[in-house]
């Protein structure tokens, strides 16, 4: 299928590249389907896009690439919604906050995106227990700190 | 808005399989024991804001991205 997207125009995805979101997420409750499309080779940065809302995407990092030492236990609540029988199918991303330049952006640890890549579902868990903040700055990781 | 007044070790129902209790009360606190089926999502309301919140700014994003990567030019 074809579908508009916010960054790079019309481009065709697979119904395999479809990732529900069952009950969507805080602020865009509505929008239960989404799909991962790449940014820019040698990142670990794609873009979370709206199937149906062309003006919706996001973009969201690889966090543990971004961030090594993040740490996180999923609610059960969490692990039914997603469907998740192994940990190992579970594909964790942060939503950033871009900012310009890039190395002021920030990183939402407090609410990750978790996705199960076999069964396609994905939930933005909120981390109730975990002290990671919402807007966690990217200059922290590790990985950045050499740049710019 | 139903209001009710509720004691320590009291419980209110909501619906047949939401319960939530008073635990402690202790100067302004209040602690409550919530049980409600697991596909019900619970959270500090002020946290669920901040993420609602977040989301929006997160998608309001950048009007294109092609000099996000770009090293930073010589002004």
């Amino acid at each position: 299928m074809n579908i508009q997207s916010k960054y790079h125009g019309e481009i065709e995805i697979q119904q395999e590249d479809v990732i529900t979101f069952p009950k969507g997420i805080p602020a865009f409750e509505n929008e239960n389907e989404f799909t991962v499309l790449p940014l820019q080779e040698g990142t670990p940065f794609s873009i979370l896009q709206s199937v149906h809302s062309t003006n919706l995407a996001f973009i969201i990092g690889e966090v543990f690439s971004i961030f090594p030492d993040y740490d996180i236990e999923l609610s059960q609540n969490a692990i039914e919604t997603l469907e998740l029988d192994d940990a190992k199918n579970a594909v964790v991303y942060c939503i950033m906050t871009v900012k310009e330049p890039f190395i002021e952006s920030t990183a939402n640890l407090k609410a990750p995106i978790i996705i199960n890549s076999i069964k396609k579902i994905g939930k933005q868990v909120v981390l109730n227990q975990s002290n990671y903040e919402t807007k966690h700055r990217l200059e922290k990781s590790p990985a950045f700190t050499q740049e710019g | 808005m139903l209001v009710l007044t509720r004691k320590i070790k009291e419980a209110i129902m909501i619906g047949d399989d939401i319960e939530i209790s008073i635990t402690a009360i202790e100067g302004d606190q209040v602690k409550l024991a919530i049980s409600a089926p697991k596909h019900i999502d619970i959270h500090r309301k002020e946290i669920y804001l901040a993420i609602q919140q977040e989301n929006k700014e997160a998608a309001s994003g950048l009007a294109n991205l092609d000099n996000l990567f770009k090293p930073k030019s010589d002004k």
